[in-house]
């Protein structure tokens, strides 16, 4: 875990650059984040974000696709434009709490 | 304390999956056998791969209408249920261990088959069914899940799956 510099301001990440600390984040930061993998933020991105840091602050686990899916009610279609390719591991990125590590 | 690092920026390696494409024949029926298929495509499909199931002989059971909500789990024969030999095949043994697999897959947040098959799809996933099973056992695409793309022979099979890691299940 290392301090780093991210939108002029110092927050924890790991090796990879997924945040540590859950209460560093905020949107402002999230939009940074995002654009570091070439994402713009709109307010349906934020949906989804606000959901998986809602449900790892209360699970304390990141949520899987299929759960934003039929927890958060979010279409997979969606998270899968919203996020492309890899939606999972980008949403927990930018919203940052760690990779997820369920199967389905 | 300062940060003295610009922060790194995870490699996604989206780049590295294009044309990475995936191939999976599922050709059991039961449930136990139908999931690892479901799963790892479903996996795949998360990681940005392309990704399709390819159904054939009893793999039919899994996108078969009649079928694909019911599918049974059987302790017979199977060591590593490690159950008696004689008590697996008593009546109502394959209804309870059906029943308890049903649970356990359910208490894992993993949908029933015909959801999976779903989910799989509207993740960009594709679903063929094989010609040669679809004849003999005379169903049409009308009798398999809606989202099936086609019934197709073995050799077009081969043609969908060049270039692709194919697993069969």
């Amino acid at each position: 875990m290392t301090l780093a510099t991210i939108a002029g301001r110092a927050v924890h990440v790991n090796e990879e650059g997924f945040l540590t600390e859950f209460d560093e984040w905020d949107e402002a930061l999230a939009a940074e984040l995002a654009a570091n993998i070439g994402l713009a933020l709109s307010d349906e991105h934020l949906a989804v974000l606000r959901f998986v840091r809602e449900d790892y602050r209360v699970r304390g686990e990141s949520p899987t696709l299929r759960r934003v899916s039929s927890v958060g009610g979010f279409d997979t279609k969606r998270l899968f434009a919203l996020f492309p390719k890899k939606p999972a591991k980008k949403m927990s990125y930018v919203a940052g709490v760690p990779k997820p590590v369920g199967c389905v | 304390m300062a940060a003295d690092t610009t922060a790194p920026i995870p490699r996604f390696d989206d780049d590295a999956t294009d044309g990475r494409k995936m191939c999976i024949i599922c050709s059991k029926g039961s449930l136990d056998m139908a999931y690892p298929g479901l799963i790892i495509a479903n996996a795949a499909l998360g990681e940005g791969i392309e990704t399709h199931l390819f159904f054939t002989f009893w793999g039919y059971e899994i996108i078969n209408k009649k079928t694909m909500a019911n599918l049974q789990f059987s302790p017979v024969g199977n060591p590593a249920t490690h159950m008696p030999t004689a008590l697996s095949g008593l009546p109502g043994m394959q209804a309870m261990a059906t029943r308890m697999m049903r649970q356990q897959i359910a208490a894992l947040d993993v949908p029933p088959v015909p959801e999976m098959l779903d989910l799989i799809v509207d993740a960009g996933g594709h679903l063929w069914a094989c010609r040669m099973s679809a004849d003999m056992m005379k169903l049409t695409l009308d009798d398999l899940h809606d989202r099936v793309e086609g019934i197709i022979g073995a050799s077009e099979f081969i043609e969908l799956s060049a270039g692709a890691q194919t697993l069969f299940v």
